[in-house]
């Protein structure tokens, strides 16, 4: 790394200072979630409360498989609705994004710009918009109570396609062109060439839409204990009151488990898509 | 082009009907049909749940609708009711407009900040520290800890801990206490708020030609600030434009952490937003149409605004 000009060490100590001091305040909560799960119960109400754990113990996780066994609906319901939500919306997501992102990035045709700022527009607003009409909707088709519900419109969230394309538009044209020339279709161009070229793009797509997933918990469209998911089920638990503090803490621990590793894995990949990500047209 | 230019220079022979606007626009679209298929699937889901259902919204909030009888049309009067004799949309107003004059910008600059500071690190520590400020916001819904911490009695976290340093003597309820319960929400969805805009801050700073900060400094540029100004903050104007839309739009979308923190509805409304209020009358009271009144202010509210930053944006480093 080159040496960095301009820089006057006491504003240096001054950022950094401050940057610890505020990463304190984002990691703390996070890492007294990791410790409250494998409190015992006695040190979960000890007073005044501490933040560390003293003599970890497993119990929390034993207690919340207990607790599980006994429940209605067994435990793997849950988490096979939960992965199924997740897993066919993610990679349905990379899938359709992906396959819309193509043309608009590397073409123009008629409807392309209208279609593009269309969704550009849209990332400017909040789903809840659509809250009431959406449910309408779901309602007439007749998908209230089932995980298409949840999974069908999470396919075509417009952030996907905007980062999509966005990166797509850096593939050079001139191997699209020797493609054409070989005699590839566009679809044997997008499947062969622009997907493997757009990989970085992929994780990002997931790192973002993955944990949106995972972290739904049926929402207004699903009614159905069966139909639940993890998030919801473990949410029931951990309402369960001051009995139910350890398990509670078991619980939060699961579920942010899981995003934040997908996001160490891919880390460096959603950095050099989010490099693209700039919001022009 | 061509025959047009020999129908001209021909005048007098019976000419073919000239290709009309329409025409030419179904030609070209049947040369592209491919295009067309690819997006297709990703396209009919977006206007299904997407496009169509904002306009379905804005058309709807026209109507007096209870998903039982019939819609009943009753032009501007949903939106006299919420302007004029609403006095909870008034609160919810007030503290969604709260949220985003202070919580948007403060959280806009703390990811162009310490993305900036997090930037000028080793590339280990960059990473580490990237995971720090990211994670609360894909670590899904544990906001829920947050409850530990303000919770009223005496094992609360904070009122734990300003019990024994003498602070006080008995635990403040603080989620059942209008005074702090805005308060608290606006710190935790802080907390939550370094997310998509913060990736593309620290990506936008590292793809900075570093040739162009060399250059600068030749040219007279004397501290970090001036770089900042005059170098890292033009290069990466669309970075920030994504970033403000990203951090605009969820600031005004505040709703999931009231709910858990605060309750629904809050004590006398005072963590209430534009978008429980939504929630209130769309999912509770089934008033349909004055719901999608709601959602129209709201969208109408959040394009604006959006609209209004980018063209601020423009001016960054000129």
């Amino acid at each position: 790394m080159t040496k960095r000009l301009n820089r006057s060490l006491s504003v240096s100590f001054f950022l950094f200072v401050f940057l610890a001091l505020v990463g304190a305040f984002m990691a703390l909560p996070l890492v007294y979630a990791v410790n409250n799960a494998f409190k015992p119960l006695d040190e979960l109400f000890i007073f005044p409360p501490r933040f560390l754990v003293n003599n970890p113990t497993l119990d929390n996780f034993y207690d919340l498989i207990a607790l599980m066994g006994n429940s209605w609906v067994p435990l793997s319901r849950y988490v096979m609705n939960t992965l199924v939500i997740t897993v066919i919306g993610t990679v349905g997501h990379i899938l359709l994004a992906s396959a819309a992102a193509y043309p608009l990035a590397k073409y123009r045709f008629p409807g392309s710009k209208t279609l593009f700022s269309i969704v550009v527009m849209s990332l400017m607003f909040s789903g809840h918009v659509t809250a009431i009409p959406n449910y309408m909707v779901m309602s007439w088709l007749g998908w209230i109570n089932t995980h298409a519900s949840i999974i069908v419109p999470s396919l075509a969230f417009s952030l996907g396609l905007f980062l999509m394309k966005q990166f797509m538009e850096q593939i050079p044209d001139a191997l699209l062109e020797a493609a054409k020339i070989d005699g590839a279709n566009e679809y044997r161009i997008y499947w062969t060439i622009v997907m493997p070229n757009v990989k970085p793009a992929w994780l990002t797509l997931m790192i973002l839409q993955f944990p949106l997933l995972w972290g739904s918990d049926g929402g207004n469209f699903i009614y159905s204990e069966n139909l639940k998911t993890l998030h919801y089920a473990l949410g029931q638990i951990a309402a369960g009151g001051i009995a139910r503090a350890g398990v509670g803490a078991a619980v939060a621990l699961i579920l942010m488990v899981v995003p934040i590793t997908l996001f160490i894995i891919s880390q460096s990949n959603v950095i050099q898509t989010m490099a693209t990500s700039g919001m022009k047209e | 082009m061509q025959p047009e230019t020999t129908r001209q220079t021909s005048p007098g022979r019976i000419q073919p009907k000239k290709q009309s606007r329409l025409s030419q626009v179904v030609t070209e679209m049947k040369k592209n049909k491919h295009y067309y298929i690819l997006m297709g699937p990703y396209m009919l889901i977006f206007f299904t749940f997407t496009v169509i259902p904002v306009i379905f919204s804005m058309i709807l909030s026209f109507f007096n609708f209870n998903m039982l009888e019939f819609p009943r049309f009753v032009g501007w009067h949903n939106y006299s009711r919420l302007f004029l004799s609403d006095d909870v949309f008034m609160i919810a107003l007030k503290n969604t407009l709260l949220f985003a004059v202070i919580c948007g910008p403060v959280s806009y600059l703390a990811c162009f900040l310490f993305a900036w500071i997090i930037n000028e690190l080793s590339p280990k520590i960059r990473a580490i520290m990237t995971l720090v400020f990211y994670a609360p916001s894909i670590s899904g819904n544990v906001f829920f800890i947050w409850l530990i911490v303000f919770s009223g009695d005496r094992y609360g976290y904070l009122n734990g801990f300003l019990i024994k340093y003498g602070f006080m003597l008995e635990p403040i309820q603080w989620l059942t206490n209008e005074k702090y319960i805005l308060g608290i929400i606006m710190v935790v969805q802080l907390w939550l708020s370094l997310g998509t805009s913060f990736l593309a801050f620290i990506a936008g700073l590292q793809t900075i030609d570093r040739s162009l900060v060399e250059a600068g400094a030749i040219d007279g540029i004397r501290n970090r600030w001036q770089e900042l100004w005059f170098i890292t903050l033009p290069s990466m104007r669309p970075q920030l434009m994504f970033g403000a839309v990203m951090q605009i739009t969820s600031s005004f979308a505040v709703a999931d952490i009231s709910i858990a923190l605060a309750g629904f509805p809050s004590v006398n409304y005072a963590g209430h937003t534009i978008v429980t209020h939504l929630l209130d009358y769309g999912t509770i009271r089934f008033e349909m149409g004055y719901a999608s009144a709601i959602a129209t202010v709201l969208f109408g509210i959040m394009l604006g605004t959006n609209m209004l930053t980018q063209r601020l944006l423009r001016k960054v480093g000129e």
